[in-house]
């Protein structure tokens, strides 16, 4: 026991034995009220307590305090004792005040003047108390009472280093709680950097969380503090650990030190300067080396400080994601710790390796270590590496070994914990979305997915599911055997009946003519599980009955049997019964012509993002770098009701709403022909398709626009029409006052082994000088009409960080039309030609904009056909005519865009002489008026 | 509240068995502990902190508190709970790490308990 002099306080070591030999709660309490009532007396009676007494009293409560009682008197007292002048008591009375007092307290004035007091004396020990008080608390009030004092003390030459360690750290607490309160002196900042020199190694370690804080607000200001970080660094690195005497911990020299400097260098870009780049690199390869030496003690506390330091500079390296050497050693070395005996060290590698794979450096690498991640999964045994393992798999999948990876991830599920069930769910949902080749395979994994997890598949998964169905004819009628196979097993989940009988639905018709399947059998078996079902599904149950009724109408009598039964028309659902009852009379009133109008099969959802993304991301918050790269950057789009029947109208009116041009953007994605746009994954990589997005359309009706912008870059495009040829100018403009290097931009095409389009683009120069403008000239050759847009791809260095940008070229069909001038006779003989169905397209759609006739002239001239005068007898409907140029052929357009102002909607309506065009120049268009 | 955190991070952290890592996630932090005999010693930091550089401050602090009161049981901890909280303003503060060198922390230790 350290030295117990009359400091000790017997009263309280009785006290706190008295508790201890309580047998009971009650005792327990009695006793702790009995000694309340003792203080309260003596604070109320005794108005000669002496400075002991005080403490004495004043520590019982602090420790009553600590049991979780409320303690709501004595802070008077405590207060008092800071303006003692003995340690002791002034020690217990600034603990009181930290641990129990709270912020609304009224006697905040009163402790400030004491801490103030304290502060400006000339005792180093008093002088830490208050610091400290003030780290502890660090309420705004404080904030504002000590912006200046503290600061002072932490830059002055006079101050002895505790103190300066306490004011730094205690600075930091302010800042924390008050940024805007603390306003630092800026000719302070070099002293600040400057503390990372220090000699006494405990005032570094306590000066670079503060300059972390700063760094994080104002990182120009503290820029020079890498330098000195760098080379702190590095003369701690090649040390040996007997230079650092007391810093040494188990033979590791400072660990912690280290661990703070690699961290306040991860706030930077890696250094520009070549010198102190290469010192760094040097620090990061010792530290890489070391992890190789033997260990010089078998102690825990050995291996654990140093590998503390080596996974800090993991990290660095990969934030800095530059160095592919050394991002290959971190990956070697991680994946030795994969097999190591210590669970942590294996927790530790999957947690680091995670953000491994998102390198494309490294990617590779970490893909040699799949064999011992699935083993993790199976034996480890604790479940929060299990989920690193998982989490691991997902990032380490791509193409090619998708198909191992779902497997054992599918396996694993059925024994996995509930914990982490529906994540994994979504996270094989996604994979096998997004690296499906054949999306039979997909619909296979999917519905073994939905057998195996059932309660653990969200919403968002089987709805899911039927987009990818609906939006891909080629697999509709293997779904719907499949759906309708899975229907046989005998014990089904909801989740599987709701996909099945959707698809069935819509394409139950695909498999009927095979005897095991006719419309009764396939009627009949869904029936079976009808009454088994919640309300919700018996409802979307309830629609695909009214869609057999079309696809089948052999068995309409049968379903409306079903609807007519009480259990549905008089069904306690209103849901249920309002579909029955409406269903019902649908079925009676309607001609087959308009209900086959109405049950039309479900049209190609437009798509942006992945709902199962915007699901993974909700699911955790936790995780900081998105491994997969693609949830950081996309705006979420649109939560997507679950299909339902009575929708369609509204569906389709939505679906004219939405579907922009970019929808190849997605269908391009899910069909697999590239890696989504941030593939690439850096921490700071930027959103590349967002603004893109936003702008492009506008490009539509004139030749020059702006078609991507960054912080970094800005692209505009120049065009040029000549018949099916498009001369392009592309500026690329660097927004940054530092140089982009090793640019190089290219664009390819949706479908590179039938192309649509031959481009041909200039070299381009590989740098761009701080705030210049670069040129690159091209040409565009429509060889066939098209609707993939192309995809540009660029690459840089921006501050020696590989930046990488992707994006859909606005170039759309309609650059390649030619205006055509016509009189009224001729027009309307043309357009009495086009009278085939495939060669006719029309659109009917609600203004966007204000209805302006001169806007809507000049936005079909800018889109590059005529705007023809005095043809249609209403001077307010447009007409006009336009030649679409392929280098192989011509193909006649014409249009007719008629405004009904009182219904604020336009009806346009295309002809063209090729089948398809008429249909894609339509889409362009709506929704642009 | 106190006693709610408390009783939490106890259900979370007595449960794991010397097969778990010494990491656990808890809300939207992450608490890194180390067991010594029927003690537990916690340090909740943001998810991003690095886990073995606290696991080593719990050692390091531990390590401190046994040189200081020669061989550290539970019972030192209850009755000098006041002295502890100067350890562990000593060593952490502001939620950082403020010293490490257990020479020069129970240098400081030894000179304020020869205070009055």
């Amino acid at each position: 026991m350290p030295n117990m002099r009359g400091d000790a306080m017997r009263g309280l070591a009785v006290f706190i034995s008295d508790i201890r030999n309580c047998k009971s709660r009650e005792a327990e309490l009695r006793r702790i009220n009995k000694e309340l009532t003792n203080i309260r007396q003596r604070f109320r009676a005794d108005k000669t307590l002496d400075g002991y007494q005080k403490k004495k009293y004043v520590c019982k409560l602090l420790f009553i305090f600590l049991l979780g009682h409320d303690i709501d008197f004595g802070y008077m007292e405590a207060v008092n004792l800071l303006s003692s002048n003995k340690y002791t008591e002034k020690q217990i009375g600034y603990l009181f005040i930290s641990v129990i007092m709270n912020s609304s307290s009224d006697m905040k004035q009163l402790i400030i003047q004491n801490i103030r007091n304290d502060i400006q004396s000339r005792n180093p020990i008093f002088i830490n108390l208050a610091l400290q008080c003030v780290a502890n608390i660090g309420d705004r009030e404080m904030a504002t009472a000590f912006t200046n004092d503290i600061p002072r003390l932490l830059v002055s030459g006079d101050t002895i280093d505790p103190v300066k360690q306490s004011a730094a750290l205690c600075l930091l607490k302010l800042h924390r709680t008050s940024p805007e309160s603390l306003q630092l002196n800026t000719e302070w900042t070099a002293r600040i950097i400057h503390l990372l020199n220090d000699q006494h190694l405990g005032v570094a370690t306590a000066a670079v969380s503060l300059i972390d804080a700063l760094v994080k607000r104002s990182p120009d200001e503290y820029k020079g503090c890498v330098n000195l970080a760098v080379s702190r660094l590095s003369r701690i690195v090649t040390s040996s650990y007997t230079d650092f005497q007391d810093y040494t911990y188990y033979f590791v020299p400072a660990p912690w030190l280290c661990v703070k400097l690699l961290r306040l260098l991860e706030n930077y870009p890696p250094p520009e300067d070549p010198s102190i780049r290469s010192r760094l690199n040097e620090c990061l390869d010792t530290i890489l080396n070391k992890a190789q030496e033997p260990l010089k003690s078998k102690k825990v506390q050995h291996s654990n400080a140093r590998n503390a330091v080596l996974f800090e500079a993991i990290n660095l390296i990969i934030h800095m994601d530059c160095e592919s050497s050394l991002l290959v050693r971190a990956c070697n070395q991680l994946g030795q710790f994969l097999q190591n005996r210590e669970t942590n060290l294996r927790y530790l590698a999957l947690e680091s390796m995670c953000l491994l794979a998102a390198s494309e450096f490294s990617h590779e690498a970490v893909k040699k270590h799949q064999e011992t991640v699935i083993n993790a999964l199976k034996s480890e045994r604790d479940v929060s590496v299990r989920q690193r393992a998982v989490d691991l798999l997902y990032a380490m999948c791509d193409r090619s070994n998708a198909e191992d990876i779902v497997q054992e991830m599918l396996t694993y599920l059925e024994t996995a914990d509930y914990t982490i069930r529906e994540e994994m769910v979504l996270k094989i949902a996604i994979l096998s979305e997004k690296y499906a080749v054949d999306y039979k395979w997909y619909l296979d994994i999917m519905l073994k997915l939905i057998r195996i997890a059932g309660d653990f598949v969200s919403e968002e998964v089987w709805y899911r599911v039927i987009q990818v169905v609906v939006n891909r004819a080629d697999v509709q009628s293997y779904a719907a055997k499949i759906a309708f196979e899975a229907l046989q097993a005998p014990a089904c989940h909801e989740n599987m009946i709701k996909v099945a009988g959707y698809i069935l639905g819509e394409y139950g018709n695909l498999i009927a003519l095979d005897p095991r399947s006719t419309p009764m059998i396939q009627f009949e078996l869904l029936h079976t599980k009808y009454h088994l079902c919640s309300p919700t599904t018996r409802s979307l149950i309830l629609s695909t009955y009214m869609k057999f009724i079309n696809l089948f109408p052999e068995i309409k009598l049968h379903i409306q049997e079903i609807l007519r039964h009480d259990s549905n028309y008089r069904s306690s659902d209103v849901e249920i019964q309002q579909r029955a009852t409406e269903y019902l009379r649908l079925s009676e009133i309607c001609s087959p012509t308009v209900l086959a109008t109405v049950l039309e099969i479900m049209p190609p959802y437009p798509e942006k993002q992945s709902p199962l993304l915007v699901r993974l991301k909700q699911k955790k918050p936790l995780m900081e770098a998105d491994t997969s790269g693609e949830l950081s950057t996309a705006p979420i789009s649109q939560s997507d009701d679950g299909p339902k029947l009575t929708d369609t109208a509204m569906h389709l009116h939505q679906q004219q709403q939405q579907n922009g041009l970019l929808v190849s953007l997605d269908t391009t994605e899910s069909n697999g022909h590239y890696e989504t746009s941030a593939s690439s994954s850096l921490p700071s990589s930027f959103s590349s398709s967002s603004t893109a997005l936003q702008t492009n359309k506008k490009f539509l009706f004139k030749n020059s626009d702006i078609i991507f912008e960054n912080d970094i870059l800005q692209i505009g495009i120049k065009g040029e029409p000549k018949k099916s040829v498009l001369h392009v100018e592309f500026y690329y403009g660097n927004k940054t006052n530092f140089n982009l290097t090793n640019l190089s931009a290219s664009i390819s095409l949706a479908d590179e082994l039938d192309p649509e389009l031959r481009i041909h683009m200039e070299p381009v120069q590989t740098t761009i000088d701080p705030r210049a403008q670069i040129k690159q000239m091209g040409t565009i050759e429509c060889l066939k009409d098209y609707r993939d847009l192309p995809k540009m791809s660029l690459s840089f260095f921006y501050s020696n960080v590989p930046q990488k940008i992707d994006f859909l070229l606005p170039v759309y069909l309609n650059k390649f039309i030619e205006k055509a001038e016509m009189d009224s006779n001729n027009y309307f003989l043309r357009w009495r030609n086009l009278d085939k169905p495939d060669q006719e397209c029309q659109k009917i759609f609600a203004a966007k904009f204000p209805m302006s006739h001169d806007a809507c002239g000049q936005k079909l001239e800018g889109f590059g056909w005529s705007n023809l005068h005095n043809i249609d007898v209403n001077a307010d409907n447009f007409c006009g005519a336009g030649i679409f140029h392929t280098s192989a052929q011509q193909v006649g357009c014409l249009y007719r865009l008629e405004p009904n102002k009182q219904a604020k909607m336009y009806r346009l309506t295309i002809r063209a002489s090729k089948a398809g065009v008429a249909s894609h120049l339509a889409e362009l268009l709506e929704d642009q008026f | 509240e106190k006693q709610k955190l408390i009783e939490e991070v106890h259900a979370l952290v007595t449960v794991r068995d010397a097969k778990h890592t010494n990491f656990v996630e808890f809300r939207n932090f992450k608490i890194v502990y180390r067991r010594y005999a029927g003690l537990y010693f916690c340090i909740c930091v943001d998810v991003n902190d690095n886990n073995l550089a606290y696991l080593e401050a719990i050692h390091n602090f531990v390590e401190v508190l046994n040189e200081f009161f020669h061989n550290v049981c539970e019972l030192d901890l209850v009755f000098n709970f006041y002295k502890v909280y100067s350890v562990v303003d000593e060593m952490f503060l502001a939620g950082e790490i403020r010293e490490t060198s257990q020479i020069k922390v129970l240098k400081q230790l030894t000179t304020l308990t020869s205070l009055e």
